[in-house]
């Protein structure tokens, strides 16, 4: 990871690789969502309705993957210092924010047909909504440390102490009664038919791309606003 | 390297702190956490007449019947060692059927029977073009 720790090495490799991350992801996941909509058996149980599961789930996936990524940049500031990590950090966190929402309003969506209700308090839904509350606690104390490279000690702990919410995401549905189903995709298999998982993993992988291309643009932006501060407080000392 | 070290015994510990505080917490919450209740939880601990709770199980089999009135219904919700009768007035979820999760809101009457407010469906983790499901049919439901 230490040869990323020169901004300008970054550089090199995340400018070519941003537009290849979006225009793969956007085309991945257009072809999940035509395939979802129109390709796809319907459901035996839910019919048509089963479709919303070709966006709720990857936007689940990625709100989750977006805060496993701020632990890992969390942790490489505390311990190693690594100049990067505090700019990852800032760039997860909005994107993080956004697909957690996302993934609460289209799973609002699917309970009201399905469930009969537009949201209940049940261990799944609210560590979700836990888990956008982090985000944009996060969020705020990036955005109130001084430092524009770092998050600042404050946020880098928030986002190691905020992981335990991920755990108990995954084992809600597990450990308490609950409304929403049990996991389908588990390590001994999935409960998903065929017919649905291979359009299920093509989304799910064209939404992360686009993710990671959105971070990428993001921690792109930070650092050039770094270097413009920094060469403006340059011209005013020269 | 010393320092850095240090960090990483630090954060180390700090984690496995956290992950344990986390634990500890989830343990006291355990029984307050559920969502419902389930008829094995009434049969081992029976809730005073007219208190509200959740009651959560499936459908029994050939158990959905409709009352004189024609917008009340009845049924069973079973789990595996216990059953509660349940009566409802009112539009009930597309999903809601036999063989079937339900989360019903209400409360007990002095017959023991459930007095259901609302009615939720709760699916399970299947998912399957129908064909599929009717080959699967001589399957045990709820599996």
């Amino acid at each position: 990871m230490h040869v990323f720790a020169n901004p300008t090495r970054f550089l090199t490799i995340a400018r070519p690789l941003t537009p290849w991350l979006f225009w793969c992801g956007i085309l991945l996941a257009a072809a999940a969502i035509f395939i979802g909509l129109f390709r796809s058996p319907e459901d035996y149980l839910q019919g048509d309705l089963v479709r919303i599961m070709y966006v709720h789930v990857p936007t689940a996936w990625l709100g989750m993957a977006g805060w496993t990524g701020i632990l890992i940049a969390s942790v490489m500031q505390l311990v190693w210092r690594h100049p990067l990590a505090g700019i990852a950090a800032r760039a997860i966190a909005a994107p993080g924010a956004l697909f957690t929402a996302l993934c609460l309003v289209t799973g609002s969506i699917w309970g009201r047909p399905a469930w009969g209700t537009w949201w209940i308090w049940d261990g799944r839904l609210t560590s979700m909504l836990v888990l956008l509350f982090l985000y944009l606690g996060f969020m705020a104390l990036a955005a109130a440390s001084d430092e524009r490279a770092s998050i600042g000690r404050i946020a880098a702990v928030f986002g190691v102490i905020g992981a335990v919410n991920l755990p108990i995401i995954h084992y809600s549905v597990t450990w308490w009664n609950s409304l929403h189903q049990p996991q389908s995709i588990t390590l001994s298999g999935s409960t998903i038919d065929s017919a649905m998982l291979w359009p299920l993993g093509l989304s799910t992988l064209g939404f992360s791309l686009i993710f990671g291309g959105i971070v990428l643009v993001r921690m792109r932006t930070i650092i050039a606003n770094i270097r413009i501060e920094a060469r403006l407080r340059r011209m005013a000392q020269g | 390297m010393k320092a850095k070290h240090q960090r990483l015994t630090l954060a180390i510990i700090a984690i496995v702190a956290v992950i344990g505080a986390g634990f500890l917490a989830l343990y006291g919450l355990r029984d307050n956490a559920a969502l419902f209740r389930t008829p094995s939880d009434i049969a081992a601990d029976p809730l005073p007449v007219g208190q509200a709770f959740r009651l959560g199980g499936m459908v029994a089999d050939g158990s959905i019947e409709e009352q004189a009135d024609g917008i009340t219904i009845r049924f069973v919700v079973q789990d595996a060692e216990a059953e509660v009768s349940v009566l409802y007035s009112g539009i009930t979820p597309d999903l809601f059927a036999e063989n079937s999760g339900v989360v019903a809101e209400g409360a007990l009457d002095a017959e023991g029977v459930f007095v259901a407010e609302s009615i939720l469906a709760k699916h399970d983790e299947n998912y399957m073009p129908p064909e599929l499901a009717d080959v699967d049919m001589g399957r045990e439901p709820g599996q």
